[in-house]
């Protein structure tokens, strides 16, 4: 069973923003998470996480100067931990009805106070079998890409032939794009 | 998945673009490597609605955007360099499309037809399967004849030695190629099958007893397989006596066999001039038709000469010139002012024993030599043929079994300027009305009259690199271009590509194995030991 990591706060058809139970705890960049909303799965793939202060207005201050260790600032001042929050966003990237699992938008956004989950390596193999949801990437940043790449292969037992795949699958999506393609691929290699 | 299973043989890409008279573009997949991919191999291309069978004919490479050519991806890294093949840059192919098989159960049984159309948008490209190719070139028996295996493949091509020998033949190449082992192939084929008889003009003593492949290793030839069908003549005694070589018979030529048209033939080997050429005629009258020759070169000294052109009405020059040129035929041994027996009947009558004759020239490796024995004889040998067969036709008997005249250096027989005239060039025009055709040798067809090389039937070419060569064999085939750049690409060794009429499509083939005793054996040769046992059981058989 994955583990349930976080609780929708702000939903869109094409993503949505979470905030994590535990503080400082987020899904790791280019992670597959998943929500529920009625019958559907809605996948997301972790586009972005930050931990930032509960109150826009109020910014952190620092308070370590006489401790010697990081953790001793948090045992000092306990109300820290309530009054900072992690929050991630995700990308929705495709969703499943029933068995069918398709790699394109839901036809609606996730609910508010959904639980968001880690998906656990088989849902991750399974999942990235096809890889239809690359076009959705494709239109954000370069890091995402090859963060959600090496995420997704580790799901793989032939993670070079998954690569490769995913690889090929970009160089047609990128067409003339080589440069991009070049910094991709060199984020993913090895 | 499920696809996997249903195709077993490899998906090479897809149809882009392309033309019934261009030929289709192929883009190759990304897991297809131009690498292995060869010209002339046969692929098959599923249309919508028929199957379309064809041949690569061009490999190609090339990249998704212009850009990617001056500033490469790094492909030093093996990941990157593997993800960009195939995508950014790919392989493409040229297919010409030759035969389709339809979808029917109707055209099935039809079986292949020729292209008509090309196969629609996107229709997927296989390597074709063994399956595929033995349905285009037809199962062979167990004892049927076949030239080879179409390239990397087991599929055994035969050529029907029946249809082979309807039409005249060619066997192209340039020298080292194989030509000499095709043709003995070929010959090993139509002895076989009994599909007629042949004549061999051999000239450098190759297809009787024994030859030498280009290793210098010794191959059997059509006598020690077919001992019983096929016999030796001997232009050269000594010469087959020193190579062993048990000859049926001398042929000897006397000079009353030698007519005018003989020399005329031989105007550019032996350098005559037109008029000396002429004043063969005006010989032959002087003389009489059967002594001319020898009555000339009896002419003795300048002033009988003089006295004779006076007589002929000739000038002199000219007379004494040809009767300089006249004196090299002394040199050639075979000639004798009467020969004691008649060659031509004895080839006559070992043909009509279905005997096949191989006429080896020994020493007489020069031209002169051969082109005046094989002009003559088979000048003599087919008009008894076409008498013969005009009287099969009027009497309603038994036609004489169809002959094949194997001729080497076929462009000094056939060249423009005496194609006309020669009776090889009235053989190759007239083709099989009268049971005769030839098998030409040559390696350079260039030097054919056109006319001649249309009417052969099928071609079978080894490697050629003259583009004037090329162009000649390749004329009125369609898809020239593409078989051009087949044929061009050839291995010097063991290669053919062969098209026209014995072969439904054209292929490229790798000539079977020969000069082993296992090739031996399949081609039915008995060693004595096996056919004294074969004979004893028999034997024994006759007493139970």
């Amino acid at each position: 069973m994955s583990s349930k990591i976080g609780e929708i706060i702000e939903a869109s058809t094409s993503g949505f923003v979470a905030q994590c139970y535990e503080l400082h705890q987020p899904p790791p960049l280019g992670s597959l998470v998943k929500t529920r909303e009625g019958e559907r799965e809605i996948y997301g793939v972790v586009s972005d996480a930050a931990t930032r202060s509960i109150e826009p207005g109020r910014r952190p201050i620092a308070r370590g100067g006489e401790e010697a260790e990081e953790e001793d600032v948090y045992r000092a001042h306990p109300q820290l931990a309530k009054l900072l929050r992690t929050e991630f966003s995700a990308l929705v990237v495709g969703h499943r009805e029933g068995e069918r699992l398709h790699q394109y938008l839901p036809p609606r956004p996730a609910k508010v106070h959904s639980f968001v989950h880690l998906c656990d390596g088989e849902e991750v193999a399974r999942f990235s079998q096809a890889l239809d949801f690359l076009s959705i990437l494709v239109a954000q940043g370069d890091e995402l890409i090859a963060a959600c790449l090496r995420h997704l292969a580790q799901a793989h037992e032939d993670r070079h032939r998954f690569l490769v795949k995913a690889g090929k699958e970009l160089a047609l999506l990128l067409g003339g794009e080589t440069s991009r393609l070049n910094t991709i691929l060199r984020r993913i290699r090895g | 998945m499920m696809e996997e299973t249903l195709h077993k043989e490899q998906r090479l890409g897809m149809v882009v673009s392309g033309s019934l008279t261009k030929g289709v573009e192929v883009k190759l997949d990304s897991d297809a490597s131009v690498e292995d991919i060869a010209v002339g191999r046969y692929v098959t291309i599923e249309g919508e609605k028929r199957r379309f069978f064809g041949m690569i004919t061009d490999v190609a490479l090339d990249a998704m955007d212009p850009r990617l050519m001056i500033n490469p991806p790094e492909v030093s890294d093996p990941f990157i360099a593997e993800v960009v093949a195939g995508t950014s840059t790919f392989g493409r192919i040229h297919v010409l499309p030759m035969l389709t098989l339809g979808g029917d159960a109707l055209s099935l049984l039809e079986g292949p037809q020729r292209v008509k159309t090309v196969p629609s948008h996107f229709s997927v490209v296989r390597e074709a399967s063994e399956q595929d190719v033995g349905w285009v070139f037809g199962q062979v028996e167990e004892r049927q004849f076949w030239i080879g295996t179409p390239l990397d493949m087991e599929t055994r091509v035969r050529l029907n030695p029946e249809e082979l020998v309807k039409r005249c033949n060619g066997v192209f190449g340039k020298t080292g190629t194989g030509k000499t082992f095709l043709a003995r192939l070929l010959l090993i084929g139509i002895i076989q099958e009994n599909a007629a008889v042949n004549l061999v003009f051999d000239m450098h003593s190759e297809y009787g007893w024994e030859g030498t492949s280009e290793e210098g290793r010794k191959v059997k030839s059509l006598k020690q397989l077919f001992p019983s069908k096929v016999a030796v003549f001997a232009l050269d005694e000594e010469s087959a006596r020193r190579r062993r070589v048990s000859t049926d018979f001398v042929v000897e030529i006397g000079y009353d066999e030698i007519e005018p048209e003989d020399i005329e033939m031989l105007r550019e080997t032996l350098n005559l001039t037109e008029a000396s050429a002429q004043a063969t005629y005006r010989l032959a009258r002087h003389f009489g038709e059967g002594d001319w020759l020898e009555g000339f070169l009896s002419v003795e000294g300048r002033e009988q000469i003089n006295e004779l052109a006076k007589g002929l009405g000739e000038h002199e020059a000219t007379l004494a010139a040809l009767r300089r040129r006249l004196d090299s035929l002394r040199r050639l041994r075979f000639l004798v002012p009467h020969a004691r027996d008649n060659a031509i009947k004895r080839i006559l009558e070992y043909l009509d024993r279905g005997i096949n004759v191989v006429l080896e020239f020994g020493r007489y490796t020069d031209i002169t030599a051969y082109m005046l024995v094989a002009n003559l004889l088979t000048r003599r040998i087919h008009a008894q043929y076409r008498e013969r067969m005009e009287r099969a036709m009027g009497e309603d008997i038994a036609k004489p079994k169809p002959l094949v005249i194997t001729i080497e250096e076929a462009h000094k027989f056939l060249n423009p300027d005496i194609a006309r005239q020669t009776i090889f060039g009235t053989i190759a025009r007239e083709m099989r009305k009268y049971h005769v055709t030839l098998l030409v040798i040559d390696q350079r067809p260039s030097g054919i009259d056109g006319e001649v090389m249309s009417q052969i039937g099928t071609k079978i070419t080894c490697l050629l690199d003259d583009e004037r060569d090329i162009e000649s064999v390749l004329t009125g085939v369609s898809g020239k271009g593409e078989l051009k750049e087949v044929l061009s690409k050839l291995d010097t060794r063991q290669q053919a590509l062969i098209f026209g009429h014995a072969v439904p499509i054209p292929v490229v083939v790798r000539t079977r194995e020969y000069g082993s005793p296992q090739s031996y054996k399949e081609l039915g040769f008995r060693e004595a030991i096996e056919l004294k046992k074969k004979a004893e059981e028999e034997t024994e058989d006759l007493w139970r």
